[in-house]
């Protein structure tokens, strides 16, 4: 395939979710749920093309963006659209592109939304054609979102997500999913805002004010003035720290997951966190370097208070649902504190733990969903002893807890022992900070343990659970591909590590020579003399 | 592909194919011979390479790689093994005991629901084991030493019906973490300080054993101690042995691989793996020493007071785990392989006597617990196989002279004490003197459980119900292992006949090419031959006057003896049989408060502080909104004069700013 016809697919996967809308909303609502897994079908298998054509490129540089030396890029497949129109006062374009990061995510957002569509069958009842249908728009924000190299293209997709993921939690959830839905709205919101205002700020500034521009690259390129950059990289910061959360930022999450119906939280754990450290990595790193460095070591006491913090409170949760999530809190600490280490390696780990974390977390809940649409509870009290009752789903739990857990040899260790051992060896961060975040792993042990043992072990006492059913043939093959991911991932890493490794470098290099550095010198100097 | 690369990988594809048929096919599931059978032959052709390479070893390890695994920026890991003087040692011992134990297992655990699942894991683990020994660098070493705890972890639960079983599992899985979080922090402190070092950042033993550790002190130490620290807990030593007499819980083919005969010896390998640093760090060593006769004395004074067979058998393995320890802390690496592998085949063939014992007692319905040897006596009678084998693994466990454990722990001893009497720490004294002592309580408390199993009165009424001997796939390996047990301390003669040169395992095997480091333990070369003598007599006298006394004194008072003892001791007693109550202090002083640390200060904090700031800004938002809305009054007149004002009070500011 041709790198212009691979281009051209990659922008059309993302809005073919797009295609199962019409048909949902016009046909009757008991074929909603087929028609949206096809639609989900579409842009999986489009992005498996795109993946193929992506690795045959890799290394090549782009046309686009190739203004900048090769090894500042590392994007195989770029696109250039013109919108608000090139050379103008508002340079605003829909520029889409690949590199080893983002195909990665777009691709784990490509399979987890089939499977939680799948999931879903058995578990939606109401406003069926609603819910399938903002799952689909859903996606469409995500995969946009991954791909954006134009900062108002980013920013309209990173709001175009809160949209329809504030109607499932609202429409869809629990008893509080009001307090819970809004809480997440508003929260997301306030920080984006700050983010918009810098974007704007940001645009302005590298173009010396003349004129507009959100061209990834090219205010890159440009680079922001050291002294400027304090603010705007919190503006950023604030909005992506609030989304991933980052302690003390991450009260939203327990309540938006255990209101989330469970696709919700499936989407939720799986990609939309993500979204805040893609954020960091695509766009604070580079555009702010200086910034970066300067609160490097508060961004990792914060994730590593996250990881304990986290654990903690995982471990004296009394519902499962809330113990994922609050696990979510400690494991997402692994993938800032890899990006705040600046290191090829810990940041490489920290994107293999972002896929990682969808896959093993988006296995939990897909399973806590599974016991609660059969028990219609999620305390730990109502169980004990499912392990006799339901063997086939021990099993896949088993694994995914272990997974969850860091187990070596499954998915969740690669990630954060490169993170560990990356941040360790980094120059940038003290050594302190990975050994303390390295007690995550007994932590996590604890609390999935502990409440494996509670809900799976022991006499099956309570005559609810003697009678449960087993997994059914759906259900199974939702479990299978992420079970088969997570000893892929564990076991043979490499594949995937090679084309991260080459974009985290380039990253890593972004911050150590930022590109636009000499440039911002010479005009900081200029400006100081006219000043004079 | 490398046809060792079998060695590991037939293991784990057994343990795949029985899984996965025993997952998806009920009537597979109902195939005993063929999964146990399958089982044992994904260990045994492992062993039978490991033999080859054993056999055909021409004093250059063996390398083989299997795939990459970790590649990215400066972490550079793949599947490579090595197949030194070291690793094919443990490899025969893992495999070697590993297919015995399989094939008393096939017997052992007939009827049982979980049948291919005991076989599932029981692969697995020796995979994982494998991975542990055989892994040239620590990445891969690390997930063997993690993997054997999870397949620990599902052995010790494998009858998780039980709550207590279950949770015996988690708290190995957790204490074992522990560990483990010290050992990720010495392979951070190893990859930095290699890569700082030469510039190539790396976890290969080759590597990491090439670089001047006397250099600098700090790294050393460090590294030291991280890994000692997680020996303790894989190697159950203070602090982190409470889990090892918990794992009991599993069946007991498990305890007598995993808990007695390989896993557990995992940080003896690792640390003697890593000698070359560790005989830089002094003041580690006699820490390592001293924690070793500590653990060593602990866990005998426990064995005298416990009832419960597997009980004794855990407690004592503890013990001799010590004694391991206490050879590290002299530095006489070697000698503490010698008694891992004599004291794998002793402790395995007592553990599976045990297994027997338990198997028969069950079967006369006539005791409440088939473990308890308060209701034994008198097996001997009715299981000559397993009585003869467990009595000599009893001898050996106990030093009796020319038994497999007398000359490893004769040489444990003697090395200890010539590593005082060189020049080395005082301690090391100390650390002799309760190691000879506890040696004593060895045998004593050996020859207790011994002969209230198999000897004295039948303290239980069959009704006609006869305990009877295990059936042959029990008895054979009990065999096997109980000839071992005999005769497999010959291969470490003690080094007064022909200076050392008949040791064939510390001089020719393991310290001939340099693979285990041997500088310390020359200096008994040094020591003259009347105090060796003089070692070597000591030793065998508290062997064999430990033996006698017992077998006297519960010869003369059968079961009373115990009641005698606990007069004897008062409060002591009492300790001991509560086992200090060391858990009892974990549990109030440990992980209470960690619980409450997390219900009373994390989610308070949670709740009311930083959910509170975020609800209090919502809230005051609404306070604000509520306010302004007042000025919307909608009278065009109010509208009218705020227009007024404004006008005002901008003229005002430009006319006079």
């Amino acid at each position: 395939m041709s790198k212009e016809s691979a281009e051209f697919l990659m922008n059309l996967m993302i809005f073919a979710p797009f295609l199962g809308i019409p048909f949902i909303l016009g046909l009757q609502k008991q074929s909603a749920k087929y028609i949206a897994f096809g639609a989900s079908l579409i842009p999986m298998l489009l992005s498996v093309f795109v993946y193929l054509a992506y690795t045959a490129n890799a290394p090549v540089g782009t046309a686009y963006l190739g203004q900048q030396s090769a090894e500042f890029n590392s994007f195989a497949l770029d696109s250039f659209l013109p919108w608000f129109g090139e050379g103008a006062r508002y340079n605003i374009n829909f520029i889409t592109g690949l590199d080893g990061i983002s195909i990665y995510l777009v691709l784990l957002t490509t399979f987890l939304f089939p499977i939680t569509i799948l999931f879903s069958w058995g578990s939606v009842e109401k406003h069926e054609k609603s819910y399938y249908a903002l799952l689909l728009i859903l996606e469409i924000g995500v995969i946009g979102f991954f791909m954006a190299l134009d900062m108002v293209l980013f920013y309209l997709f990173f709001e175009m997500v809160l949209i329809p993921m504030y109607f499932l939690i609202g429409i869809w959830g629990g008893k509080e999913r009001i307090y819970a839905s809004v809480k997440f709205f508003l929260y997301t919101l306030i920080g984006s805002l700050l983010m918009l205002v810098a974007i704007i700020y940001v645009g302005f500034e590298v173009n010396n004010w003349t004129s507009f521009t959100s061209n990834y690259y090219d205010i890159v390129s440009r680079g922001v003035r050291p002294d400027l950059q304090n603010w705007l990289f919190l503006a950023f910061t604030l909005s992506f720290a609030i989304k991933v959360p980052l302690f003390p930022l991450h009260t939203w999450l327990p309540d938006a997951h255990t209101q989330a119906p469970t696709a919700g939280s499936v989407i939720l754990a799986g990609v939309l966190l993500k979204m805040g450290t893609y954020g960091l990595i695509r766009f604070c790193l580079p555009i702010f370097p200086h910034a970066s460095e300067y609160f490097a070591s508060t961004m990792c006491t914060l994730a590593v208070i996250g990881i304990v913090y986290g654990g903690m409170a995982a471990m004296v949760q009394t519902d499962v649902k809330k113990l994922v999530a609050y696990s979510s809190v400690s494991h997402l600490g692994f993938i800032v504190l890899g990006i705040f280490s600046f290191t090829t390696a810990a940041i490489s780990g920290a994107v293999i733990q972002m896929i990682n974390h969808g896959i093993s977390t988006g296995a939990l809940f897909l399973m806590v969903g599974m016991i609660y649409d059969r028990r219609h509870t999620r305390a730990i009290a109502d169980f004990q002893g499912l392990a006799k009752s339901i063997p086939v789903f021990t099993v896949f739990f088993m694994i995914t807890v272990l997974s969850s857990a860091g187990l070596p040899g499954l998915n969740g260790f690669i990630g954060e022992f490169m993170v560990l051992l990356g941040s360790f060896s980094s120059s940038h961060v003290s050594a302190a900070f990975p050994i303390l975040a390295a007690s995550g792993v007994i932590i996590a042990a604890v609390y999935l343990l502990w409440m494996f043992r509670r809900v799976m072990f022991g006499p099956l006492d309570k005559e609810a659970n003697r009678t449960l059913k087993d997994l059914n043939l759906r259900e199974v093959l939702v479990m299978v591909p992420l079970v088969l991911l997570m000893f892929l991932m564990g076991l043979y890493p490499k594949p995937f590590l090679k084309e991260i490794d080459r974009s985290s470098d380039v990253i890593v290099k972004m911050v150590e020579q930022p590109a636009g550095l000499n440039h911002v010198a010479g005009y900081y100097q200029e400006e100081t003399i006219a000043q004079e | 592909m490398d046809i060792n690369s079998l060695i590991i990988l037939l293991p784990l594809f057994g343990a795949a194919i029985i899984g996965i048929l025993g997952f998806v096919s009920e009537s597979f599931r109902k195939q005993e011979a063929l999964i146990g059978g399958l089982g044992t032959l994904m260990v045994a052709v492992p062993f039978g390479l490991i033999l080859m390479n054993f056999l055909g070893y021409h004093e250059h390890p063996v390398h083989f790689r299997i795939f990459d695994w970790i590649v990215s920026g400066t972490i550079n890991v793949s599947f490579g093994y090595t197949l030194d003087e070291l690793s094919l040692l443990m490899g025969l011992i893992v495999t070697g005991v590993g297919s015995l134990i399989h094939i008393y297992s096939i017997g052992y655990m007939h009827g049982d629901k979980g049948y291919y699942k005991f076989f599932l894991y029981l692969n697995l683990f020796i995979f994982a084991m494998l991975n542990l020994i055989l892994g040239d660098n620590m990445a891969v070493m690390f997930l063997g030493w993690e993997g054997v705890g999870a397949c620990s972890y599902f052995l010790i639960g494998f009858w998780y019906e039980d709550m207590a079983k279950a949770a015996a599992a988690q708290k190995a899985f957790v204490a074992n973490r522990i560990g483990d979080f010290a050992m990720l922090a010495a392979m951070f402190l190893i990859f930095d300080y290699t890569g700082k070092a030469t510039g190539n950042y790396s976890l290969n033993f080759s590597d990491i054993l090439g670089l001047d550790w006397a250099a600098d002190s700090a790294p050393t130490f460090w590294v030291a101690l991280l890994v000692f620290i997680a020996a303790t807990g894989k190697s159950a030593q203070i602090p982190l042995y409470v889990w090892l007499p918990d794992a009991m819980a599993g069946p007991t083919p498990v305890s007598a691989l995993i808990h007695a005969a390989t896993m557990v010896t995992s940080g003896i390998y690792l640390i003697s793996r890593l000698g070359e640093i560790f005989i830089h760090a002094e003041g580690v060593m006699a820490f390592i020493g001293i924690m070793g006769a500590l653990t060593a004395l602990l866990a005998a004074l426990i064995a005298i007071a416990q009832n419960d067979i597997k009980k004794v058998l855990a407690y004592s393995t503890v013990s001799q785990l010590g004694f391991m320890f206490m050879a590290l802390g002299a530095g006489a690496f070697t000698t503490a392989i010698f008694h891992v592998m004599t004291h794998a085949f002793f402790k395995a063939c007592l553990f599976l006597g045990s297994g027997s014992v338990i198997h028969a007692m069950d079967h006369t319905h006539a005791v409440e617990d088939g473990q308890d040897i308060r209701t034994m006596g008198n097996l001997k009678k009715y299981m000559p196989a397993t009585h003869i084998t467990f009595f000599v693994s009893t001898l050996a466990i106990a030093g009796i002279p020319l038994f497999s454990g007398f000359f490893s722990k004769d040489e444990i001893l003697g090395k200890v004490f010539a590593n005082g009497l060189m020049g080395g720490e005082f301690i090391y004294y100390l650390v002799w003197i309760i190691g000879a002592f506890t040696a004593a309580l060895t045998a004593f408390y050996m020859t207790r459980v011994y002969f209230l199993t198999f000897r004295g009165k039948e303290r239980f009424n069959a009704h006609g119900h006869d305990p009877h001997e295990s059936p042959a796939t029990m008895t054979i390996p009990l065999y096997v292992l109980g000839f071992l047990a005999v005769v497999g301390g010959f291969v470490g003669l003690p080094e007064v006949f022909d200076h050392g040169h008949l040791n064939w395992i510390s001089h020719h095997w393991l310290g001939h090419h340099g693979t285990v480091t041997m500088e310390h333990t020359e200096d008994l070369g040094h020591v003259s031959a009347g105090i060796e003598w003089a070692l070597i007599l000591f030793s065998s006298l508290i062997a064999i006057g430990g033996v006698y006394f017992a077998w006297n004194f519960y010869t003369k008072h059968d079961l009373e003896g115990d009641t005698i003892i606990k007069n004897k001791l008062g409060k002591l007693y009492d300790w001991m049989g509560n086992k200090f109550y060391v858990d009892e202090l974990y549990e109030f002083v440990l992980i209470k408060p960690f619980v409450r640390a997390g219900t009373d200060v994390i989610m308070v904090f949670d709740k009311y502080v930083l959910d509170g700031i975020v609800n209090g800004i919502g809230s005051l938002t609404l306070f604000l909104a509520d306010v302004f809305k007042r000025i919307q009054t909608g009278y065009v007149g109010n509208y009218a004069l705020m227009i007024v004002a404004g006008v005002m009070i901008l003229l005002t500011y430009l006319f006079f700013f």
